[in-house]
């Protein structure tokens, strides 16, 4: 694979588990990415697949108890977050890396005005800027993504905004600070059609202007299509496919991948069949997962070893796929040795 | 039209305008949030109508107005040559048996306490109670009703005295699309049925409602705000804005020669899951947001946000024009003069004069 440059952000099998009654839920197990600067990468799924778990813990944000980071490393600035105390982990939070939320109507608090959120951010990470300093940088940055009559607008609370007009707050205090890397957890989820454009445009912009690099995490295949650079598919708290977005799309290896790409209803192509592609049955329930491929009750290429045993990550040219397809058949027979051992 | 056979729902000028009030004791009403502001369509047996727009723009009023969920604050609904909005309660109950309703949250539209059985078979008890089914149905024959159903929907029916939190979310939403064939409806409007579901689940609900469509001859008015979505499922499609629907076309007309330059934008904007096609894409990107549906406008409703905005449209709401038998358009791009060259001062002058006509 070619070496990247410039690594901003590298996550190293990140496992993140959480104790419940019913057992241990590995809602994050073995994830491994990178980030250099101002790429964006996205991260695709379905729901509970492990896509924000995996970027809460970057940021050491998992509730534990009942959440554990119970391995792996997360490197930025050539220091694993994860072995930082929560006072340095407040230096970098918000500050360095910072989070755009799924729902802009939650994220804000609805007692505040914009400006004293705004103010408290920068003053937070920033001790030497006075009050007033503060506010003409937040109207500049409300500006800058795009919200008219900045100056007046403020002072306003949370309510009077629109919901794309909140999202573009969320994202204003999130690059106050400059970060470096921003995770944007389905930042356009809850927005509509052509304000989701406008975000998207807004979020790029200021990749591209300030070399930020951006974590995208969303479920939506078309919007990674257009924005990133390099896809990571997660299923079962794992990554099962990672490559860049051109070859993912035009030849997605895993049978996951492939059955996500076909079954969405595309708007550009006119001579369509009546059925669309779908993957049967319901996505694992991840407590307790048994040591097999998490996908081969669904998979409609499974075969013996896919029951028994997880599949080994193949590299192909930087293309990395997890599935017993691509492993040769001496891999195949002793994975199958060492289940039947078991 | 020349029609050969009645269309099952007209929809004629339909308007639904929620009071606000100004709040205390003494609240007065002083005005409207109009949601739905006269909308009109047909709809033959057997057709999906897909209805998109974004969030606020009426959609779900729409089929709940449709549906008489909200009695309707003008306007006509005739569903099989009867109009709902003057039907008492017992002739809507008859006519519901031909309307239903699968709703977006398969989360809240479950009662949590009620079995998988008890929820399917509620709406045939009852009916039967009442005395509204064609023959009566024994318990036991209810019984075998709902298995049937479940079996039909894709879901185990050994699984029917479990409850709701015991399904995942395409589970859920099967059980309510089981819940609405009950009756043996006529039409089924269907609120977002696949936007709360993951991608997978949402084209095998698809692929369902589709087969059921064949097979039971239905008729649906389909909502998303995913327009692949809509073209994947509707023959006709109608795009609203702010309570009214500026575009209503055949799916075809509508995908490849949108007229609406709204339309124009939401088929732009959105993401199409293929990177080399979506960076070679030419974006129209809208400025600003909807406005709010408490005010009423004096001109086009999309004005504030349209990029081929004419002094005209700010002071003159736009007439349906007809482009062809298929496709209708509110939009004054397609008036037979050119008004692009009116200058402000002359466009307010003729809305002042056409006012004064009114009066």
């Amino acid at each position: 694979m070619k070496k990247k440059e410039n690594i901003v952000l590298e996550v190293k099998n990140l496992q993140t588990h959480f104790l419940t009654d019913a057992g241990v839920v590995k809602a994050v197990d073995g994830v491994s990415f990178s980030v250099s600067e101002g790429e964006t990468i996205g991260i695709v799924g379905e729901s509970g697949s492990g896509k924000s778990v995996t970027n809460l813990s970057i940021m050491k944000l998992i509730p534990s108890p009942p959440g554990k980071i119970v391995g792996g490393e997360v490197i930025f600035e050539g220091q694993n977050i994860l072995d930082l105390s929560e006072k340095e982990l407040r230096e970098i939070r918000g500050n360095k890396i910072s989070m755009i939320f799924q729902d802009p109507m939650t994220s804000l608090n609805p007692f505040l005005k914009i400006s004293t959120q705004m103010i408290e951010t920068i003053r937070l990470h920033n001790k030497d800027v006075s009050k007033r300093e503060a506010k003409e940088r937040s109207i500049k940055l409300l500006e800058d993504v795009g919200i008219p009559a900045a100056r007046k607008r403020i002072d306003n609370y949370p309510h009077q905004f629109s919901g794309g007009m909140r999202q573009r707050v969320m994202i204003a205090i999130a690059l106050s600070c400059k970060a470096e890397v921003l995770i944007a957890d389905e930042p356009t989820t809850a927005l509509d059609v052509t304000i989701q454009a406008q975000i998207l445009e807004l979020i790029q912009n200021i990749s591209k202007k300030h070399k930020t690099s951006v974590i995208l995490i969303t479920h939506d295949l078309g919007v990674v299509a257009g924005m990133c650079d390099e896809v990571c598919v997660m299923y079962a708290g794992r990554i099962v496919e990672k490559s860049l977005t051109d070859d993912l799309y035009k030849k997605p290896l895993h049978p996951y991948t492939e059955g996500l790409i076909k079954s969405v209803p595309r708007m550009d192509i006119t001579d369509k069949k009546d059925k669309l592609f779908s993957i049967e049955g319901q996505p694992p329930n991840v407590i307790n997962l048994p040591p097999c491929c998490p996908f081969h009750p669904r998979c409609h290429k499974a075969m013996d070893v896919c029951r028994c045993a997880y599949p080994l990550k193949n590299d192909f040219d930087g293309h990395e796929v997890s599935c017993w397809l691509y492993s040769t058949d001496e891999e195949k027979e002793e994975a199958l040795k060492n289940a039947g051992e078991n | 039209m020349s029609d050969k056979k009645e269309p099952l729902l007209v929809v004629k000028n339909l308007k639904q305008h929620f009071p606000t009030t100004s709040g205390g004791l003494f609240s007065k009403v002083n005005g409207a949030i109009r949601a739905v502001d006269g909308i009109s369509f047909e709809l033959n047996a057997g057709e999906t109508l897909g209805i998109v727009g974004e969030s606020g723009c009426g959609k779900s009023t729409t089929v709940r107005s449709i549906a008489q969920l909200y009695r309707p604050t003008s306007g006509e609904v005739f569903f099989d040559g009867t109009d709902l909005c003057k039907s008492s309660e017992k002739e809507l109950a008859r006519a519901r048996r031909d309307i239903q309703m699968i709703f977006q949250d398969p989360y809240a539209s479950l009662d949590p306490r009620m079995t998988v059985r008890s929820i399917i078979a509620e709406p045939l008890q009852i009916f039967n109670k009442r005395g509204l089914l064609d023959t009566k149905m024994t318990s036991l024959e209810i019984e075998e009703e709902v298995e049937k159903l479940m079996e039909r929907v894709g879901l185990n029916k050994a699984f029917k005295n479990r409850y709701p939190h015991e399904f995942s979310g395409g589970q859920r939403q099967r059980i309510g699309i089981a819940r609405a064939l009950a009756l043996n409806p006529k039409i089924i409007l269907a609120d977002e049925p696949v936007s709360a579901l993951d991608v997978s689940i949402q084209a095998q609900i698809l692929n369902l409602l589709d087969d059921l469509q064949s097979e039971l001859g239905l008729t649906y008015v389909f909502i998303a705000h995913d327009l692949a979505v809509i073209q994947h499922i509707s023959t006709r499609v109608a795009v609203m804005y702010l309570g009214k629907i500026v575009e209503l076309a055949d799916k075809a007309e509508l995908y490849n020669n949108p007229a609406h330059p709204y339309t124009q934008a939401l088929l732009s904007a959105a993401p199409i899951p293929d990177p080399v096609i979506e960076k070679k894409r030419q974006r129209i990107i809208l400025t600003g947001d909807v406005p709010s549906p408490d005010v009423e406008q004096r001109g086009c409703y999309f004005q504030a946000r349209c990029p081929k905005r004419m002094p005209w449209c700010v002071c003159h709401v736009p007439p349906t024009f007809d482009l062809s038998e298929k496709q209708k358009v509110a939009c004054w791009l397609y008036d037979e003069r050119d008004l692009s060259k009116i200058s402000e001062a002359d466009a307010e002058a003729d809305a002042a004069k056409s006012a004064i006509n009114k009066e």
